[in-house]
């Protein structure tokens, strides 16, 4: 069996760079792979002008956050930014793109891009703005519309459990967009908060398997330690 | 975030709550929404769906210890009741998009007479984003949204056309606000009950446009 376990600075160098799309895991904190994150917000010089495809945009000073603030992204296509009015600030000033999908549909153009399908169809935001440039089709009397499959260079995400080898196990609510993101990317770094020996997860619970893991690595504490204080 | 909640929103929280039925799968928005299961009678037992990843979540900080691996679609901690289910955001939208949400509660920037809804962005200045929003709103069996009765320029929040973007087009099956409820009956929001405290009046103050009223109002309390 591979071990694909190495440090979040070799899975860094050696799977992302400037200009890459990249997938984020993570819905509110739950999945957001911190550690790795932060590598990149570190070395700030090394990568920029990235695409991130997130559910959200963190909160200020928490997780993607330190990576508008340093100007690395150029463009950011996400569900929600609520929780994080600079990130609003920036994109009505311009400095950020940002495209924002219903959060379903979000996760369906992921699992599209995973699963080998150009698009998909969809009456989610008929009537709404998110038709804006989008293609329509005719299926059976009714309008759809065409929502095309959203692929990465590379998934960063955040597991619970993680084996040598890389299957993946979320506890509660942290799965969220992980799994997915693990399927549709051509490099997938898997941050894990627990790293265990091959065989150690029980087969059937696996939520992501390892034939889509490039790179396991461990997880550093989470920023704000417990939270429970969110 | 917990916060205190005002004379009124307590006042739309406790009669919203009697919209909530006994064995509905219900979602909360972020927002006041999240305040709404302690305000559930004893006895109206409802499964929760968060759409970040699972149903069965407990009263949030009513009752039990919350779990930091267990977080609500706003981000606050919480935790599960027995015979909960946690899965992905496929899963999760699957639930929602498949018909099997009985009930989505959801705040308003605007609510239009005809049950248009707009709640995900103000151009320019406020863009939360929509979210899983649009699914809730376009999908869920019933849309119920909660909302202070007046904006802070103290117009109604129910107009006679949205002029934010919409978030989903004639969706709105019910608005409860701290003066009224309006129900759409042949496609217009119509006010069905008035807190007694404000009356008829009241109830339509602030709303610039030509709301239908029930011939009879039904009791602010519920049924008699």
């Amino acid at each position: 069996m591979l071990d694909r376990v190495t440090t979040v600075e070799n899975a860094v160098r050696q799977y992302v760079q400037s200009a890459q799309t990249i997938m984020v895991g993570g819905f509110g904190r739950g999945g957001v792979p911190f550690t790795t994150v932060k590598f990149i917000a570190d070395h700030a010089n090394e990568y920029r002008n990235l695409t991130l495809i997130k559910n959200d945009a963190n909160e200020p000073g928490i997780g993607i956050d330190a990576l508008f603030r340093q100007g690395q992204v150029n463009r950011l296509i996400a569900t929600h930014i609520g929780l994080n009015p600079e990130f609003i600030r920036r994109m009505n000033d311009g400095e950020v793109e940002c495209e924002l999908i219903p959060q379903g549909i979000f996760a369906e153009k992921i699992r599209a891009g995973g699963a080998g399908i150009p698009a998909i169809l969809t009456d989610i935001g008929l009537g709404t703005e998110v038709e804006a440039g989008k293609r329509k089709f005719e299926l059976n009397g009714r309008t759809l519309l065409v929502e095309e499959a959203l692929r990465g260079d590379v998934a960063l995400i955040r597991a619970d459990r993680a084996d040598r080898a890389g299957n993946a196990w979320w506890r509660g609510s942290n799965r969220n967009m992980c799994v997915v993101m693990g399927t549709a990317c051509k490099r997938v770094i898997v941050e894990a908060n627990e790293i265990v020996d091959v065989g150690t997860l029980t087969p059937e619970n696996i939520h992501l398997p390892s034939v889509f893991v490039d790179a396991v690595v461990p997880a550093g504490p989470l920023p704000h330690g417990d939270a429970n204080a969110a | 975030m917990p916060r205190e909640l005002t004379v009124n929103e307590r006042t739309l929280l406790a009669r919203a709550a009697r919209e909530v039925r006994h064995g509905m799968v219900v979602n909360l928005g972020i927002g006041l929404p999240q305040f709404l299961p302690g305000y559930i009678p004893d006895g109206v037992d409802v499964s929760f769906h968060s759409e970040n990843g699972f149903v069965g979540m407990g009263k949030g900080d009513i009752e039990g210890t919350p779990d930091s691996d267990v977080i609500d679609a706003g981000g606050r901690a919480c935790q599960v009741v027995k015979g909960a289910a946690f899965f992905d955001s496929l899963m999760s939208f699957a639930i929602v998009r498949g018909g099997n949400l009985d009930l989505a509660v959801l705040g308003a920037f605007e609510v239009g007479v005809n049950g248009d809804l707009a709640n995900w962005k103000i151009p320019g200045k406020l863009t939360p984003g929509m979210g899983g929003g649009m699914e809730l709103a376009q999908k869920a069996n019933h849309v119920l949204v909660i909302s202070h009765h007046l904006d802070k320029r103290g117009r109604g929040k129910l107009v006679g056309q949205c002029s934010l973007p919409l978030t989903a087009p004639k969706c709105v099956g019910t608005l409860v606000t701290e003066r009224a409820v309006f129900r759409r009956l042949e496609g217009r929001m119509t006010l069905v009950s008035a807190h007694p405290d404000h009356g008829k009046n009241g109830a339509l103050e602030g709303i610039d446009a030509d709301v239908p009223v029930a011939d009879s109002l039904e009791n602010w309390e519920g049924a008699k």
